[in-house]
């Protein structure tokens, strides 16, 4: 199946990428020759076999729910783009009415 | 001791000297940088390189231990670490424009371990940005280039560790292997690259492309190296929910056998066919022959989903990667795009400024095959498939120890000579990266050289946390043949 440009814009949104006419185009095709070559997935049978998310096969792994040592606030806050007392700014998101 | 002799040691050599006495740490870091200066303008191994901080700390570990030679194996050996494995205090770039100034406030699991034992941080070496490639030409800082050759790549994504290998930039390395990261540029350099047991080493601190399927390991100079410099990182962390709590066994002991009797080796054909070049093929079979003189029991073997490997890996692993990557938004760390009106376009501009165009192309892909109406087609299939694969290796383990294979198509390609054309890029990684869907261990050692002067390289395969038999099988055939004697010329 084809993968057009307005399937690329549309990848592009939901991945939060501002891509160029040029890369919109270019990815348009790679993405499709990639695609064409993973098709080749379909000729291996796979009725009835379970998936693989990761070797171990674990689900979940508990620990117990104590208190432990932790980056301070200095530390978590030391490689922000921009923090204010404490906080990391960011562009304003709900609108004054 | 004359500091031109100190680089060309391996890391036993090293210890040994070390612990005598007959070098002292201050030593080790001045001949390190001597030359590193000489040959890093001509490769570009490093990203960043901490002389200062290395020499501050060989002076406090030369006075520290002056007149009582209390050691730790790892004390005052100085290692290379790949950009994309956290050092507390020491800039961590992944070689991403995104992470060009984040410095992180704590130590991946497998450095903490080094620095308990008073290593030397080198420097951290170049990669393909995220770790994503086979060239290091995805690199936002520029390329790594070949010591064998210049013109030619090093092979990635671990490349600058394995230059810094095997120029002696360092005497051993960290990198990370995610569909053979650490093997490729291992066989394209010369120099031996081990990734482990899924599970074996610590994830935490390593920066995720793949979660499923990364894996730290050592590049060394020879075999006995990368069983010391495994031991030294390997091992259960409660940080890393995924890391198995399977005692470390003494690597070093598993390099006392010199031959390979009673050890069944499996060859299978599909590694052998089309696009493997015969030179590399002509190397590999003479290697299997070598196996076979040391007394292993060389048997044909089936692994008939091999072809579906390369759509699988890259399926999952970029389904992954744009899970992982949505973190770089430019709010809590790395870069922020300027002037944005809101946060959607902020998010938008930073990661379009942020990161690179194969980057953003396996990001692009991931969410495609994770989207709506797709999902099932590709990421459910591709998991499917992958259990298929990992099935295929329990079996053929049933009746052999090793799998013996090439680890690349070809020698080191030219620079420019794949860029352009991502799939092509991508099957490079044929050999490599079943081993990463399988969760198994595996090895990459020089067994020859191309008639243009280039290494060439094969992989031994091996069953999950038996990476005894792996080290067993490599140090039997590189005991044998000797091919870590031919060094590069660069100087």
């Amino acid at each position: 199946m084809e993968i057009t440009k307005q399937d690329v814009e549309k990848v592009a949104k939901l991945a939060r990428l501002a891509l160029t006419e040029a890369e919109t185009t270019a990815f348009s095709q790679q993405l499709n020759q990639i695609v064409a070559y993973v098709q080749k997935l379909k000729s291996f049978s796979t009725e009835g076999v379970e998936p693989t998310s990761t070797v171990p096969g674990q689900s979940n792994v508990f620990r117990p729910d104590q208190v432990q040592a932790s980056l301070t606030i200095e530390q978590a806050l030391s490689n922000a783009p921009d923090a204010e007392a404490q906080c990391f700014r960011v562009p304003k998101i709900i609108q004054e009415s | 001791m004359s500091l031109t002799l100190i680089h060309k040691f391996t890391l036993a050599e090293l210890q040994r000297r070390f612990t005598a006495g007959d070098v002292t740490a201050t030593e080790i870091v001045r001949a390190y940088f001597l030359r590193v200066s000489q040959v890093e303008p001509k490769l570009n191994a490093y990203l960043t390189q901490c002389k200062e901080a290395a020499l501050a700390q060989a002076k406090r570990l030369d006075e520290a231990l002056k007149g009582w030679r209390k050691t730790t194996p790892m004390m005052a050996m100085p290692l290379a670490v790949k950009d994309n494995i956290c050092t507390e205090g020491v800039r961590t770039s992944c070689a991403s424009r995104m992470l060009d100034t984040f410095v992180p406030p704590y130590d991946a699991t497998v450095v903490a371990k080094l620095r308990a034992q008073n290593y030397l941080l080198l420097g951290k070496t170049n990669l393909d940005e995220f770790a994503m490639g086979s060239s290091t030409e995805n690199s936002a800082f520029g390329a790594s280039r070949n010591p064998w050759n210049i013109q030619t790549v090093p092979g990635g994504s671990s490349g600058g560790s394995a230059v810094a290998v095997a120029a002696d930039e360092c005497v051993a390395a960290l990198g990370s292997d995610t569909g053979g990261s650490m093997r490729q540029p291992a066989a394209f350099c010369g120099v031996v690259g081990l990734k482990p047991t899924y599970g074996r080493v610590s994830r935490y601190g390593l920066v995720a492309f793949a979660s499923s399927l990364d894996q730290i390991g050592p590049i060394t100079k020879d075999v006995t190296d990368a069983a010391i410099l495994l031991g030294a990182i390997a091992g259960y962390d409660p940080r890393d929910s995924t890391s198995a709590n399977v005692p470390v066994p003494d690597y070093l002991k598993a390099l006392k056998r010199k031959d390979l009797k009673r050890l069944k080796v499996g060859v299978p054909a599909e590694y052998f066919a089309d696009g493997l070049d015969p030179e590399v093929d002509q190397a590999v079979r003479t290697a299997i022959e070598g196996l076979r003189e040391l007394g292993a029991d060389i048997r044909e073997i089936k692994l008939p989903t091999t072809d579906a490997a390369v759509a699988t890996y890259y399926v999952i692993a970029t389904a992954e990667a744009s899970s992982n990557l949505a973190r770089y938004d430019g709010v809590k760390f790395g870069v922020r795009a300027a002037e944005s009106k809101d946060l959607l376009e902020m998010y938008l501009k930073t990661r379009a400024e942020g990161f690179g165009p194969e980057v953003k192309r396996r990001i692009m892909l991931g969410t495609y095959v994770l989207s709506a109406g797709y999902y099932d087609a590709y990421y459910g299939k591709a998991q499917a498939v992958r259990t298929l694969i990992r099935q295929e290796f329990e079996s053929a383990f049933q009746t052999v120890d090793l799998i013996v294979t090439p680890v690349t198509p070809t020698t080191a390609f030219k620079f420019g000579e794949k860029a352009q054309d991502p799939l092509q890029m991508y099957l490079s990684d044929i050999y490599t990266i079943s081993a990463n869907l399988a969760g198994l261990p595996a090895i990459a050692l020089p067994c020859g050289f191309s008639k243009a002067g280039l290494p060439i390289g094969f992989q031994l395969i091996g069953r999950p946390f038996e990476e005894e038999t792996l080290l067993r099988g490599a140090h039997a055939y590189e005991q044998a043949t000797n091919w870590r004697a031919k060094r590069p010329a660069i100087r």
